[in-house]
């Protein structure tokens, strides 16, 4: 290339960078700046950043969050891990449909969900309460595209049918093959398919306030009505948190993957 | 090298290419350092080396694709070193996936004269052509995806020479493909070369090749040309240790440089050029002149024997510990074994004997 | 056991994973397709006409303006920084860097975008007040932030890091190869671009585009937090439907909404995937 287009391309990626660079950073930085103003006054406050903890309804709705994503997280793998194990080994057939299905709430908008959902609502807090902890079954399903990719990532890394084979020819059962022969080499992936799961539950809206449950986000969006500035500092927080499971789930997605192909 | 019997030096079309003194360094790294070669109107030469030896980078140079430091290119008598790249009416085939994807065969080989401006119907015909030269004329209307290694590459050189270019540059076209097609393709290239007549500068990391198709074969390494000559040349007369291990199979063999001749296994022989005048050193043996004998009392034993069709090949040892390759016609390898006793000689040529160690 | 049996009954270690699908997903599916036909538990195609009022086609109207919009904005801007991330090294810091924030940043919605604008360019946001005391200029204005205009600025904020994801792929499948050849055989810039360039980026360009809209149009929680008054979109107004007093009685009219939610991202992802099946052919 020639240096009069190289000095060109430079420039122009110069520009790009710094333009979409300062639209993207100004807002973060403002909420910084907004939720530790003093209001009528000079310097900095943590008094927004404190609600954290000492307003009751968003401790309540933080460890509400805390709490699904956590249950999210267990039932998903209880439910996903052996489901896709058990289709590499006995029944290759239903991959696609298995993919699929998987892949399927990233075109039904959770919006339709929701809508749909009430009457099963209805049954499942007839049963089980009025817990927000619920949504865990609604959680699980919007967060399937993206544990299956994890997860299915990692399955492909290994080759799952050898040493199922080779565990069953020592003599183990199905079960030691599943939690102790495989999960132990997917560590990564499993891990990558919980950060984006929590981070996902975190941020979730939609569900919890069309059925009129209590998490995070909607406590969030409440208390904007009411003080803004702690609604700031609680939506720093948790894009904070989720961001840095992202970056995590991120490099975790490359690392391993590295190692194994030296 | 392969001859088309019908032409001869004279009437080939073609201009001079030259390389003036080409130098091209990254930070520490001089990946060209003072590269000249002049390419004769007509001539098909290639750049032999192994990979990191700047080849490759000077034929990028002569493409237009890359910047030398100094040094000049220079076309039939103009200086084209500050000419941009789509403007040097040269035409280049690369290594893989060149071919323009959503075109097809023919779209691809006309691509470079619709961009000159030439009309429908001359470019068709000029199409047609060039795809018949490289066999390839009922395959006009599919697509890259659906051609194998071969037809996509003949396809990127009917492309390349479409535009009547006045330098032909072939960076290790052949290194992508598998064994039996790169030696059929290899063939067809020249043929195609020598039917045009284009001047041809043809890169390479495989000598088998640049033997094969070359007028004239240049070894680089370090960014350096070490040698320039015609294939024969080349492997007969080696000029330093690099050329002579770098082109065919090399024995290394002590021996004593006396009196302007060197005695290898107690033979006596001409010295090549670039050779030490006197003292211990290395003799570089080819496999075919080692001569070996069966016979009972023989000082060397045969270690393994791999018959490969018309030739075979010894691996011997010595009772001193040298060990050596031979290389005879197969019938005259017929009874040894492995663990034969033999004699060992070599045969009356020039070796070039280089430093011990 | 016949052959046959013992073949399937492997196939029923899928049956609690299928049978929680069915529960949570296809169910819910099918609540809201059979529903959109119904009135008060009988079959009706009330609801479904009630789509062509235009109290329906305002917000059906404002959600495809806005979809369009953000798709357009942020195709064009996150095509150039997808551009001048590929142009760099391929190991460099950069392209790590703008992938990962890339990844973050698309995921970043909802509640927690609508308060980032909200302080920047809210009443009191940190960007209105300096403007406001340094310039002297009311960026604020009536409140242009909480309607259709603020939900385009804001949108665009997540629809550029998702285009970046989505399309960055492609243009790191166009081979230096083809823009050597093309200068070789006498292409200027303009012309490499013209005739090989942009014919094979433009169907992976436009499917990606196609992508941001299914995505501004399904999406539900930045507006809930950033419009307070009225129901300008789709996604609110079916909130509306749902959990409005004044339209008690109204839960089909939901259904019937959510129905033509799913007939248009359905035919935008119908249209994605047969753009994209061309150019993996192409860029592999």
């Amino acid at each position: 290339m020639s240096v009069q287009r190289r000095g060109r391309l430079q420039a122009f990626r110069i520009t790009v960078f710094v333009a979409l660079g300062l639209f993207f950073v100004v807002p973060l930085l403002s909420m910084l700046d907004f939720s530790t103003r003093v209001i009528g006054g000079d310097g900095r406050t943590w008094v927004n950043w404190q609600a954290l903890w000492t307003d009751e309804n968003l401790r309540g709705a933080i460890i509400t969050s805390l709490l699904l994503a956590l249950f999210t997280v267990v039932l998903m793998l209880v439910l996903l891990l052996p489901t896709m194990i058990w289709v590499r080994l006995r029944v290759p057939q239903a991959s696609r449909l298995v993919e699929f299905l998987c892949l399927l709430p990233l075109t039904v908008p959770a919006l339709v969900i929701v809508v749909g959902i009430a009457p099963v609502y209805a049954w499942v807090t007839y049963f089980l309460g009025d817990s927000a902890l619920t949504l865990t079954f609604a959680y699980v399903v919007l967060v399937l595209p993206y544990a299956y990719r994890a997860l299915d990532a990692g399955l492909s890394a290994i080759d799952v049918q050898t040493l199922a084979e080779a565990a069953r020819s020592l003599g183990s059962g199905w079960g030691t093959v599943v939690t102790r022969i495989i999960a132990p080499n997917l560590t990564s992936a499993i891990l990558s398919a919980a950060f984006i799961s929590v981070a996902l539950v975190l941020g979730e809206y939609t569900f919890a306030s069309l059925l009129n449950f209590e998490n995070l986000q909607v406590v969030i969006a409440l208390l904007g009505k009411s003080d803004a500035g702690a609604a700031v500092a609680a939506s720093l927080a948790s894009l904070v948190f989720a961001s840095l499971l992202l970056i995590a789930f991120s490099f975790l997605g490359r690392g391993p993957r590295r190692s194994k192909e030296g | 090298m392969t001859h088309v019997a019908t032409r001869d030096a004279e009437t080939r079309l073609g201009v001079e290419l030259r390389l003036e003194d080409l130098r091209r360094s990254y930070g520490d790294l001089y990946a060209l350092d003072g590269l000249s070669l002049t390419l004769a109107p007509g001539e098909l030469v290639a750049l032999l080396g192994p990979s990191g030896c700047g080849k490759t980078t000077a034929l990028r140079i002569v493409a237009g694709l890359d910047e030398a430091d100094s040094g000049r290119v220079v076309v039939d008598g103009r200086d084209i070193s500050a000419v941009p790249a789509n403007k040097r009416d040269m035409g280049m085939v690369f290594q893989a996936y060149s071919l323009f994807p959503h075109m097809t065969t023919q779209q691809n080989v006309e691509f470079g004269l619709k961009l000159r401006g030439d009309d429908r119907g001359k470019r068709a015909a000029r199409a047609k052509e060039m795809l018949e030269l490289v066999g390839l004329s009922q395959y006009a209307g599919r697509y890259a995806h659906q051609l194998s290694g071969g037809q996509q590459q003949r396809v990127a050189l009917a492309r390349a020479l479409a535009i009547e270019p006045a330098v032909l540059l072939l960076d290790e076209p052949l290194s992508a493909l598998d064994a039996k097609v790169r030696a059929q393709l290899r063939d067809e290239i020249r043929r195609v070369q020598l039917e045009v007549g284009t001047t041809t500068l043809f890169v390479t990391h495989d000598q088998e090749e640049a033997l094969a198709i070359a007028d004239r074969v240049g070894v680089m390494s370090h960014g350096r040309l070490e040698q320039v000559a015609a294939p024969s040349e080349l492997y007969a007369r080696p000029v330093s240790r690099t050329v002579a291990e770098f082109v065919g199979l090399m024995n290394r063999l002590p021996a004593r440089v006396v009196d302007g001749r060197a005695v290898v296994l107690g033979a006596s022989l001409g010295l090549l050029e670039g050779s030490i005048s006197s003292g211990e050193g290395t003799a570089l043996v080819r496999p075919e002149s080692v001569e070996v004998h069966a016979a009972e009392r023989g000082d060397a034993r045969v270690v393994t024997v791999s018959f490969l069709g018309p030739i075979t090949r010894l691996r011997l040892a010595t009772s001193r510990g040298d060990e050596l390759v031979a290389q005879l016609a197969s019938a005259a390898a017929a009874g040894l074994e492995p663990g034969s006793a033999v004699e060992v000689g070599v045969a009356e040529t020039p070796v070039l004997v280089i430093d011990a160690g | 056991m016949t052959s046959r049996a013992r073949r399937l009954l492997p196939a029923l270690g899928l049956v609690p994973f299928l049978g929680y699908l069915a529960i949570f997903l296809v169910i819910p599916t099918i609540v809201v397709v059979v529903g959109a036909f119904q009135d008060q538990g009988a079959p009706s195609l009330t609801n479904i006409r009630a789509l062509a009022t235009d109290a329906a086609t305002g917000p059906l109207w404002n959600s495809l303006l806005l979809s369009a919009s953000t798709a357009v904005i942020g195709a064009v801007f996150g095509g150039l920084l997808a551009y001048a991330v590929v142009t760099g090294s391929p190991q460099g810091m950069v392209r790590r860097t703008v992938t990962s924030i890339s990844g973050v940043l698309a995921q970043f919605g909802g509640v927690t975008l609508a308060f980032a604008f909200i302080a920047t360019l809210g009443f009191s946001g940190v960007v209105t007040e300096a403007l406001r005391s340094s310039f002297g200029i009311d960026i604020f204005g009536s409140g242009w932030l909480f309607g259709l205009p603020g939900l385009v600025l804001v949108y665009t904020y997540f629809q550029i890091p998702l285009m970046v994801i989505v399309f960055l792929p492609a243009l790191e499948g166009l081979r230096p190869q083809w823009r050597e050849a093309a200068a070789n055989l006498g292409a200027s810039t303009w012309q490499f671009w013209r005739h090989v360039g942009m014919p094979l980026l433009t169907p992976a360009f436009l499917g990606s585009t196609l992508l941001l809209f299914a995505n501004a149009f399904a999406s539900f929680a930045t507006a809930a937090a950033l419009v307070s008054q009225g129901n300008p979109i789709q996604p609110l107004f079916i909130r509306a439907a749902l959990t409005s007093e004044i339209l008690l009685g109204r839960q089909n009219l939901a259904y019937a909404l959510a129905l033509e939610m799913i007939v248009v991202v359905a035919l935008v992802m119908l249209g994605y995937a047969l753009l994209v099946r061309r150019t993996s052919r192409w860029l592999r």
